[in-house]
């Protein structure tokens, strides 16, 4: 506990600075950026709000994450199992003939997950039958995805007279998930990124699928000693993993854009990656980092709108933030080793 | 040891606590106006023009000020709505906030319905057309079908082998009429000045997607402008809001090709490639943003739905006209003196050029001879004219 509470100090110490640094060189004012950045994001009940309707598929996509970084498996394709998932949605809030916003939304949330579910199988299937890495095959699924979301929006599904990267025709405002009055994000999508937390803690730390993944992460060739078949727990891990993100991407579709839109992942996919590894692959620190990366995604409005900085400084902030995490992670394990 | 992380945690503690104190704003009794642009500020085009002319509101209307923010789109800004945009735009003080993208049609309607005391402009929708609009959202857009006219007029006068290339962003309704009305004045004057046959002349639009490049979602401008010059397009007009055209054409100059490109939206759209540059139709945004933020600010403010052309007298006014043409380097002397004529010609009406016989592209009348189109025909323009080449939906 100790040794965690010294790497959060020194890890804030070493984003602080780098961040500094970084504001330094681009000629912003330092305090006056962090300051607007933080108050953009948690100044007011709807700024607030906005920066959990970010959390909310941050957190999922990482809960997927860390079922896979567990069994070490490194799946970039959380990415396209995100676009998969919104595809999926979509997919059932076309099904004509439906009048029930509740029953069409059901199906929109399991199409979501088996939306993406099915698109992690692809890579673990990739992986497991045809010997490819799970980085080339998530990386290359994902450009399919995206390839897939624009032939639907530029093509099939796009409004009436207009093809552009705009997106589809807007859902009926009843599809639209219901947000508490003055908020802008979803209840049932943070009753959802919460279920998730608690399921991945219970899953991973007190059950015997959270011990297996473990015992495969750790050593394949030793768990099958143990009856335990890395191959069957991969696509298990992987599954589980595009389930959340295509939740996420659900969430994506009927709660922040309520159409389709190519960009509709938002990149959190790739994030969440970053803020798994920032985590140090622990579930208890997820929503708190979620949390952090979403401010700092909402905050940094801030810097065009009030310091006429680019927004892209965000960004910045967070690679700073994971290579000091990861820079502390590597002391640790060399300090151990020593 | 614990002594030195009590410490840093105390400095943590006050630069956090730095952090939540909040920046005092002053209270004034300014009228802030709130601008949301597509994309970036400084792109020597469409959403440049706007930047400028919410800077000249700050100077000639007293009390005025601009916040605002660029680049809103979801691939740029991931997450972040026009919604919520406008919730941070309105709590530092806006009173009136401008949308200045088509693809903010969905956000800009939310959010008009979401704050009422607020007054919205929206560029280049017609909400403002449908009684059940709110009543504090109109919509504002520039008669371009002229300017574009004239840099048909000019691309046709100066091209050598017939061919005139169209880089269009996206396909609606608003970007068929463009390149229509510029086709139409290729047309005019290549037949008609020129004494050529219609037939002669090739007219080719190609669409990127959208109204600037985006890396893998649209096609690349870049690209797509080479391919317009290396298939023998000598002449290509930019519809898009950034200046590949421009740029892809200096490039070929420079290697010794005589090829030249009209860029779009703003008046130095032609700076960055001077030797290239037949000229640039583009829009000035002041008369409308003028009227709109005066009537909000003096509680005239309603509802209204404007359509604003050139001032035919004093095209390159600024203050008064929001459509004109500025004369490119690459222009020729001889060129310009009979675009002048043109553009006299249109502003007096004597050169009527939505008017029949004129076929759609599918070969289906738009207009019967001695037929002139109206506003709401031209607006609403279903496809394409008969002799372009290039998609309609």
């Amino acid at each position: 506990m100790k040794k965690l509470c010294l790497d959060i100090v020194l890890g804030s110490l070493l984003v602080s600075g780098f961040t500094a640094l970084v504001l330094l060189i681009a000629g912003a004012p330092v305090l006056a950026a962090f300051q607007n950045i933080w108050l953009g994001a948690f100044a007011s009940t709807s700024k607030f709000s906005q920066v959990l309707s970010v959390w909310v598929p941050l957190t999922l996509c990482s809960c997927g994450l860390l079922y896979t970084f567990r069994a070490n498996l490194w799946n970039i394709g959380i990415e396209g199992q995100v676009i998969m998932g919104a595809i999926g949605a979509m997919t059932a809030l076309r099904i004509p003939g439906i009048e029930s916003p509740v029953l069409i939304l059901t199906l929109a949330f399991l199409a979501s997950m088996i939306g993406g579910g099915a698109w992690g199988l692809l890579i673990g299937i990739l992986k497991t039958r045809g010997g490819v890495h799970e980085i080339f095959g998530g990386l290359g699924l994902n450009f399919v995805a995206q390839a897939f979301i624009l032939w639907l929006i530029f093509g099939p599904w796009k409004r009436p007279g207009i093809a552009s990267m705009s997106g589809t025709e807007l859902l009926a405002h009843k599809l639209w998930l219901t947000t508490p009055p003055g908020w802008r994000v979803a209840t049932i999508g943070l009753l959802i990124a919460a279920a998730a937390l608690i399921l991945t803690w219970l899953l991973l730390e007190k059950s015997m699928l959270g011990l297996k993944l473990k015992a495969i992460g750790k050593n394949p060739k030793a768990a099958l000693l143990y009856d335990i078949s890395p191959e069957s727990y991969y696509l298990t891990s992987i599954i589980i993993a595009g389930s959340c993100a295509g939740l996420a991407g659900c969430l994506q579709v009927t709660a922040v854009y309520h159409r389709l839109i190519p960009s509709i992942s938002s990149g959190y996919g790739y994030v969440a990656l970053l803020l798994v590894m920032l985590a140090g692959y622990r579930v208890i620190l997820i929503p708190f980092l979620a949390l952090f990366f979403a401010g700092l995604n909402v905050g940094a409005i801030q810097l065009p709108i009030v310091l006429q900085l680019d927004s892209a400084l965000s960004g910045v902030i967070q690679g700073c933030c994971v290579l000091s995490a990861l820079f502390i992670l590597g002391i640790r394990q060399k300090r151990r080793q020593s | 040891m614990k002594k030195s992380l009590s410490g840093i945690a105390l400095a943590l503690f006050v630069a956090f606590a730095l952090l939540i104190s909040p920046i005092q704003s002053k209270a004034s009794d300014e009228f802030i106006f709130g601008l949301l642009m597509v994309g970036p500020a400084n792109d020597h085009g469409w959403n440049q023009a706007h930047f400028e002319a919410g800077k000249e509101i700050e100077k000639h209307i007293p009390g005025s000020k601009m916040i605002y923010i660029d680049k809103v789109n979801p691939a740029d800004r991931p997450g972040i709505t026009v919604p919520f945009l406008v919730d941070d735009l309105v709590s530092k003080g806006a009173k009136l906030i401008i949308g200045n993208s088509d693809d903010m049609k969905d956000g800009i309607r939310e959010a008009a319905m979401l704050n009422p005391d607020i007054k919205f402009i929206h560029i280049s929708g017609d909400d403002a057309l449908s009684p059940e609009s709110p009543a504090n959202l109109s919509n504002l857009m520039g008669k371009m079908e002229y300017g574009q006219m004239m840099a048909g007029f000019a691309a046709a006068m100066t091209t050598k082998t017939g061919k005139i290339g169209y880089l269009g962003p996206l396909i609606n309704d608003e970007t068929k009429r463009l390149a229509a009305a510029c086709f139409l004045g290729a047309r005019y004057a290549w037949t008609t000045v020129l004494k050529k046959d219609p037939a002669t002349l090739s007219f080719k639009v190609s669409w990127i997607g959208f109204w600037f490049n985006i890396p893998g979602v649209t096609a690349d401008p870049t690209q797509v402008a080479k391919n317009f010059f290396d298939s023998g397009f000598d002449v290509l007009i930019s519809g898009i809001d950034t200046t590949e055209a421009l740029i892809v054409a200096d490039q070929k100059k420079k290697e010794g090709a005589a090829v030249t490109a009209i860029p779009y939206d703003f008046q130095g759209a032609c700076d960055p490639a001077p030797d290239a540059c037949l000229g640039v139709p583009y829009f000035n945004w002041f008369p409308g943003y003028s009227h709109f933020i005066n009537s909000a600010k003096n509680n005239t403010w309603k509802k209204e739905w404007l359509w604003l052309g050139p001032e035919w007298t004093d095209m390159n006014n600024n203050m008064t006209s929001s459509i004109a043409f500025q004369n490119g380097k690459a222009l020729a002397d001889g060129v310009a003196e009979q675009l002048a004529v043109f553009t006299k010609g249109l502003g007096d009406g004597s050169i009527s050029l939505f008017s029949g016989p004129l076929n759609f592209q599918d070969k289906s009348v738009f207009l019967k001879k001695g037929e002139t189109a109206t506003d709401k025909q031209i607006w609403n323009l279903p496809q394409l004219l008969e002799g372009m080449v290039g998609a309609s939906k």
